[in-house]
C-alpha cells in the first residue's frame, strides 16, 4: 500500500483554522479537528456554529434545533454524544392513517401514544434529549425511554402535530426511528410473558408459610402445643391446594400432551410426584395419620419454577428471530396513474407498479419497466458490487437500487418472493425433533422408579401390610423426584451463558448451548463473518504526487457515495480546489473539471476509449486522459483467521460458502488447507442445500454467517451464528450471536458447552447417590416426612453448588474467564 | 395461648398483602425496565437555563 505521508495518525484535539494546515502541508505534519456533535474526525470543510467546529451540515443542524430550545445539557452529560447520520428516508406512508393505524399504541381524544425503537439510542445524553422532547414541540406530552431496549414512548397530540411530523422531528435532532415490517416494539411486547413470574411469587409466598407452619413439627411439639397441630395441619393442606393446581399447572398439561403422543419428556415424572404428594398430604391431614408433605411439595414447585425462570431467561435487548421482514420497510411507493401512493408492503398486489428511487429497498420481485438499474443484491446474495439490469429484466426482493428512480411490476406479492421462500421452505418442518439429555433420560428414570415402587408395593402387600404399601409406594415416588435434574441443566447452562455474555458471544437460550455442544461440523460464510466491515481498507495501484492527490481529493468531496468517503478519508488533504462541471454519473462514476484538467473516477465499464483495459476492479482514475490507477477498497480480514481454523480443523468438519466470486481463493487456501472444502457463488438456496445435505450425512452443522442471504443456512443449521460488528445492528434469525472481535475465541465456546454437559450427567450422578439413600427409607415404610423435608434441599443446593463451582472452574480452563 | 389463633391469621394476611403488592407490580409493570430509572434520577433540574441563553446570543 502506498501510504499518503501524514505519518502522525494520532489525533490531536487543537483546535485551529484549516488554512493554517494548507500553508504547512509540504512539512506533511497536520491536526485533526473532531465534530463537537459526533466526535468523528472533520476530513473535510469544517462546519462553524458558535465558536463549535462540525463534520457536516447534519451535525451543525442538529446543534442549532438543541441550542434554540435550550437543549445543550445534552453536550453537558458526555463528550460528543451524537452520532453521524444521513437521512434521505421518504416519510410519506405516515401520512396514511392505515399505516398509522398499525403503529400506534393507544389514541385517545386529544392524545396517541406510539412506541418507536431507535437504534441511535446509546448514552445517558440520549435519555435526557428524549425526555425532554416537549421542549421543542408543545404537541408532545411526554416521552420515556427504555434504554436496553432502545425504545422511546411517545405521548402526543395528534391533532397539533402528525405522526410523519413527529418523526421528522426525532430525525431532526439524530433519531431516526427504525420503522420495518417486522415489528420490533410489538415483537417485545409479545414475549414478555408475566404468568411465569406471577407463579414463582406464589409459589414463594405458600413455600415459605409452610414452613412457618410445620417447624413445631420439625422441633416436636409439647403437649400444651398439640392443639394447634390440627389447625397448621388444614393451613399448610389449604397452601398446598394453589401449589399444586395454579403454580404446577403447567407440569400437569405437559404431561398429558406427551403422554396422548405416547412420549416420556422430564415433565411426566414431575407431575406424578407433584400429585403423589398433594394427595398423599391430603389424605394424612383429613383422616389426622401424619403431618403431610406440604413442605416438600411447595419447596419442590418454587424450585421446579426456578429453574424454569432461568430456561426462559433470553436477552430483552438482542432479537433471534428476525426474519426478512425486519430488513423491508413497512411501505413502498406505488404509481398509480402516473401519481405516486404509498403503499403497506402487506397490500403491494401483482400488477401494481412501483416507483424505487436510489437507496430504496425492492420489496417484491418485479419486472424493470423504465430507467437504469444498478441493484446492490448484496442481502441477498453476498456480492458487494451492484449488479446492471435491462428492461425487461426480472429483479429479486432485496435488491437496493443505487442510482436514478426506477420503475417496476410487481409479478409476485411480497410474501412469495424469490427471498420469502427462504422462510417458507419445506425444510424446516421434517427438521429432526431437537432433544435434550433431560428428556432422553426422562424415559429410564421414569420406568427405575417405576419398578422400585411397584416392587416394594408388592413386597409389603404379601406380608399382608396395606398401610405399609401404600407409604412405600408413595414415599419411593417421592424421594425418588428428579428435581434435581430439572434443576441441574437450568443452573450449569445458564451460568455458561453469562460467561459467554462476557466474552461476547450471546446464545438465544439453554436449549441452545446443547446443541451446541454436539455440532462436528462447521460451515463459514466469507464476507462479513470472515472479513469484518468495520475497516474496509484503502489501497491506491498507481502513483500520486500532492498536486494529483488534491485535485483528486476535490473531485471526491462532492460526492455523497460511501466509496468516495473512504477514499477521501484516506487521502487526508485540507485544501481543495474549485470544481467546474461536476456530473455524477449515478452507479457509476464522477467527472469534473478541476483546475483546468478533466478528471473522472469511477467503474471502468463507462470509462473514457482512451484508456488501456485493465483487470483490476475499483474506482479507477483518469486526470486528462490519462490513466492514473486505481483504488482498491479491500474489506479486512479478521485477524488470527489460521489459528482458528487450525484449530477446528482438530476436531471438526470445517467447510465455507461464499456468495461472493472466487477473487480471494489464493488468500482464503493460506487459511484453509487442501482438504477443506470451499465453494464460491453459491445462492441462499444453495447454500440452504448445502447445509441440509451435510445434515443428512449425519452431520450436526454449525453455521456462521451474517446477512440476510445466509438466513435460511442459518436457520437450517443446527447451531447458526449470526457475526456482527456492531451488537445493536439487525442480524437475520439464529441461535447465538457472536461479536465479530470473538470470533478467535470459538473453539473456547465450543469447549465450554462440551463440559457443560459432562457437568450435568456428573450431577445427575450425585442426584442419584441422594436418591439411593432416600429410597433405602422409602421402601421400607419408615420415611418421615421431615427427611424427605431435609433431603431435597440438601440435595438440591448440593446441585446447585457443584454446577456453580464447576462452571467457574471449567470457563477458566476453557479461557474465558475474566 | 389462644393468642395464637390470631398471631397467625395475622401473619397470613400479611403475606398475602406483600404477595398482592408484588402481584400489582408485576402486572402494571414495574419492573420492566430496571435501568433506566437509575439514570434519570442523575439528571440535574436546568440550573444553567438562564446561562446558556446568554452564552447563545453572545457568539
Amino acid at each position: 500500500m502506498r501510504s499518503y505521508g501524514l505519518g502522525n495518525r494520532k489525533l490531536s484535539y487543537l483546535v485551529l483554522p484549516f488554512k493554517f494546515y494548507a500553508m504547512k502541508n509540504q512539512q506533511q505534519t497536520t491536526t485533526y479537528t473532531i465534530c463537537y456533535h459526533c466526535g468523528e474526525e472533520v476530513t473535510d470543510h469544517v462546519h462553524r456554529l458558535d465558536d463549535k467546529e462540525f463534520c457536516c451540515a447534519g451535525c451543525k443542524g442538529v446543534y442549532q434545533i438543541l441550542s434554540e430550545n435550550n437543549l445543550c445539557n445534552y453536550y453537558a452529560y458526555n463528550h460528543n454524544p451524537g452520532q453521524r447520520f444521513n437521512h434521505d428516508t421518504r416519510l410519506e406512508y405516515l401520512d396514511e392513517q392505515q399505516i398509522i393505524n398499525q403503529l400506534i399504541d393507544y389514541t385517545g381524544k386529544d392524545s396517541s401514544i406510539i412506541t418507536f425503537y431507535i437504534p441511535a439510542i446509546h448514552c445517558s445524553s440520549c435519555i435526557w434529549l428524549l425526555e425532554h422532547l416537549y421542549k421543542i414541540n408543545q404537541a408532545i406530552f411526554s416521552s420515556r425511554i427504555d434504554f436496553i431496549r432502545k425504545q422511546v414512548t411517545i405521548t402526543f397530540s395528534h391533532k397539533e402535530i402528525s405522526l410523519r411530523n413527529l418523526v421528522e422531528t426525532l430525525i431532526q435532532i439524530g433519531y431516526e426511528p427504525l420503522i420495518s415490517l417486522q415489528d420490533v416494539v410489538k415483537e417485545h411486547q409479545k414475549a414478555l410473558d408475566k404468568g411465569l413470574i406471577l407463579k414463582i411469587a406464589v409459589a414463594g409466598f405458600l413455600m415459605g408459610n409452610v414452613m412457618l407452619f410445620s417447624f413445631p413439627e420439625y422441633f416436636g411439639l409439647s403437649g400444651l402445643e398439640k392443639q394447634f397441630q390440627v389447625l397448621f395441619g388444614w393451613l399448610n393442606l389449604a397452601f398446598s391446594i394453589p401449589a399444586a393446581f395454579y403454580c404446577g399447572k403447567d407440569y400437569f398439561i405437559s404431561a398429558i400432551t406427551s403422554l396422548k403422543h405416547k412420549h416420556v419428556n422430564l415433565d411426566t415424572p414431575l407431575a406424578l410426584i407433584i400429585a403423589v404428594l398433594f394427595l398423599r398430604t391430603a389424605f394424612e391431614i383429613i383422616f389426622n395419620t401424619g403431618p403431610g408433605f406440604a413442605d416438600t411439595l411447595t419447596g419442590l414447585v418454587f424450585l421446579l419454577l426456578m429453574g424454569k425462570w432461568l430456561k426462559q431467561r433470553t436477552y430483552n435487548h438482542i432479537s433471534f428471530d428476525r426474519d426478512y421482514r425486519s430488513y423491508f420497510p413497512i411501505a413502498v411507493t406505488t404509481l398509480i396513474n402516473g401519481l405516486e401512493k404509498p403503499v403497506s408492503i402487506n397490500e403491494v398486489k401483482i400488477g401494481d407498479r412501483l416507483w424505487i428511487r436510489n437507496g430504496e429497498l425492492l420489496p417484491a420481485d418485479a419486472i424493470l419497466m423504465k430507467g437504469d438499474a444498478w441493484m446492490d443484491m448484496s442481502f441477498v446474495t453476498g456480492e458487494s458490487e451492484p449488479v446492471h439490469k435491462v428492461l425487461g429484466e426480472i429483479i429479486y426482493a432485496g435488491g437496493r437500487q443505487t442510482g436514478e428512480a426506477i420503475e417496476l411490476e410487481v409479478i409476485k406479492p411480497v410474501s412469495q418472493s424469490y427471498l420469502t421462500g427462504l422462510w417458507n421452505h419445506d425444510h424446516y418442518k421434517n427438521h429432526v425433533q431437537k432433544q435434550n439429555f433431560n428428556d432422553s433420560i426422562a424415559k429410564y428414570f421414569s420406568l427405575a422408579v417405576f419398578t422400585i415402587a411397584f416392587s416394594a408395593t408388592a413386597y409389603w402387600l404379601l406380608q399382608h401390610d396395606s398401610h405399609k404399601a401404600w407409604s412405600a409406594f408413595t414415599a419411593v415416588i417421592i424421594v425418588a423426584c428428579p428435581c434435581v435434574l430439572a434443576l441441574s441443566t437450568p443452573f450449569t447452562l445458564s451460568a455458561i451463558l453469562s460467561v459467554f455474555d462476557k466474552k461476547g458471544f450471546y446464545v438465544k437460550n439453554t436449549d441452545a448451548v446443547e446443541q451446541l455442544a454436539k455440532c462436528d461440523a462447521i460451515v463459514f460464510d466469507k464476507t462479513g463473518t470472515l472479513t469484518t466491515t468495520r475497516n474496509a481498507q484503502v489501497y491506491f495501484n498507481g502513483k500520486l504526487d500532492d498536486h494529483e492527490k488534491k485535485i483528486v481529493a476535490s473531485l471526491f468531496r462532492n460526492s455523497a457515495h460511501p466509496l468516495s468517503r473512504h477514499i477521501l478519508k484516506e487521502l487526508k488533504t485540507g485544501d481543495f480546489f474549485q470544481v467546474k462541471n461536476y456530473q455524477e454519473m449515478l452507479g457509476k462514476g464522477l467527472s469534473a473539471t478541476i483546475n483546468g484538467s478533466s478528471v473522472y473516477a469511477g467503474s471502468l465499464s463507462s470509462n473514457l476509449k482512451a484508456v488501456d483495459h485493465q483487470p483490476f476492479s475499483g474506482v479507477h482514475v483518469v486526470i486528462d486522459n490519462v490513466y492514473m490507477g486505481n483504488f482498491v477498497i479491500e474489506q479486512e480480514w479478521r485477524p488470527q483467521l489460521n489459528v482458528l481454523i487450525a484449530q477446528l480443523n482438530r476436531s471438526f468438519d470445517v467447510q465455507l460458502l461464499s456468495g461472493d466470486t472466487n477473487k480471494d481463493e489464493r488468500h482464503l487456501r493460506t487459511i484453509f488447507p487442501e482438504k477443506n472444502q470451499i465453494r464460491f457463488r453459491q445462492s441462499p438456496h444453495e447454500k440452504l442445500d448445502a447445509i441440509s445435505a451435510l445434515q443428512d450425512s449425519g452431520r450436526a452443522v454449525m453455521m456462521l454467517g451474517d446477512g440476510l442471504n445466509d438466513a435460511g443456512a442459518l436457520k437450517q443449521s443446527d447451531f447458526g451464528i449470526a457475526i456482527t460488528d456492531d451488537i445493536n445492528n439487525f442480524t437475520p434469525g439464529c441461535d447465538a450471536i457472536l461479536k465479530g472481535d470473538s470470533l478467535s475465541l470459538l473453539p473456547n465456546f465450543i469447549g465450554l458447552s462440551k463440559d457443560g454437559i459432562k457437568i450435568i450427567k456428573a450431577s445427575f450422578a450425585i442426584a442419584t447417590a441422594y436418591n439411593f439413600i432416600g429410597i433405602f427409607y422409602a421402601v421400607q415404610g419408615t420415611l418421615y416426612p421431615l427427611v424427605a423435608a431435609v433431603l431435597m434441599p440438601i440435595s438440591t443446593v448440593t446441585i446447585i453448588c457443584f454446577t456453580t463451582f464447576a462452571t467457574r472452574i471449567l470457563a477458566r480452563r476453557n479461557k474465558l474467564f475474566t | 395461648m389462644n393468642i395464637l389463633y390470631f398471631l397467625v391469621g395475622c401473619s397470613v394476611l400479611m403475606a398475602l398483602i406483600f404477595l398482592g403488592a408484588f402481584i400489582w407490580a408485576a402486572k402494571t409493570g414495574q419492573n420492566d425496565d430496571v435501568y433506566t430509572p437509575g439514570i434519570r434520577i442523575l439528571f440535574d433540574d436546568e440550573l444553567e437555563e438562564a446561562k446558556s441563553e446568554e452564552d447563545h446570543f453572545s457568539s
